[in-house]
């Protein structure tokens, strides 16, 4: 991946992440976590993962974000107004997060593996869903079934959940 | 200057920075939902990054790391489905999304 395109879209992953905690109508957060998972997509294409890319799109931008948009529909936010700010809170959390940014530079900065670049691939062209598949259903077998009855028990939980109880 | 893997790696812990900075400054519970996702989406890009970099011996990315991932985004689907049906649950029983208001195991 060219450096530009790489800058470019990690620039679009993280500006339009902190657009979602910055904004305060809950729709704009919602369709600004579309725009930094698509970026996110397009890194992961960078990083010739081209199968995880499509499914981060499906999947995230697609699926996830429908439901997080029809759950705010459903429950009709509205903006929030302006509460009183708990200042203690938030400089607890900024210090926080700054830290964490700032130990992560500076560990960053001793990772000497980390400084060299990728190594090229043995061939230009990966047949990628193909080795995913090989890798999902031969060598991952049982957990790939095992997710399976995660998903059962997570839709028979929503089901149940969202159920009205009838009196 | 050509990328390396510290680029990728710095890039997925200021993502992770920002869900993680939502989760304790917001008090809507579905931004807070929503940061969530940008945390377990920052733990994607640093396994992609390095399942890329660690090529395996016939010259391919490591898929394992990619089979991870997967993983991770079938139980976040999962997980997002779960919790929103228990956000609206709570809606329907306290009318407030907003996290403040709802403190009865508060201490």
């Amino acid at each position: 991946m060219s450096p530009i395109l790489f800058y470019f879209f990690a620039a679009l992953t993280l500006i339009f992440g902190i657009a979602v905690i910055a904004n305060r109508n809950p729709v704009a957060s919602a369709l600004s976590l579309v725009v930094s998972f698509l970026g996110l997509a397009a890194l992961f294409v960078g990083l010739d993962a081209y199968f995880i890319a499509v499914i981060q799109v499906l999947v995230y931008a697609g699926a996830v974000m429908v439901l997080f948009l029809f759950i705010i529909m459903l429950l009709d936010l509205k903006a929030e107004e302006r509460r009183k700010i708990n200042l203690v809170a938030y400089a607890g959390g900024g210090i926080v997060t700054v830290g964490f940014v700032v130990e992560l530079w500076f560990v960053l900065q001793k990772f000497d593996l980390g400084k060299t670049g990728f190594p090229p691939l043995a061939e230009k062209n990966v047949d990628d869903v193909r080795n995913v598949g090989n890798a999902l259903f031969l060598t991952h077998n049982y957990p790939f079934q095992v997710i399976g009855v995660l998903i059962l028990v997570a839709t028979i939980g929503v089901v149940v959940l969202s159920k009205r109880e009838s009196k | 200057m050509s990328l390396t893997l510290n680029h990728y790696l710095f890039v997925s812990g200021l993502l992770f920075a920002i869900g993680f900075a939502g989760v304790i400054l917001r008090r809507n519970i579905i931004i807070i939902f929503m940061s969530l996702e940008l945390m377990l989406n920052a733990a994607n890009l640093s396994l992609v990054a390095f399942s890329r970099f660690n090529l395996t011996a016939d010259g391919l990315p490591n898929y394992n790391a990619q089979i991870l991932v997967f993983f991770i985004i079938t139980v976040a689907a999962a997980e997002v489905a779960v919790g929103l049906a228990i956000i609206v649950a709570l809606f329907r029983a306290r009318q407030t999304v907003h996290v403040e208001d709802i403190s009865s195991l508060k201490f």
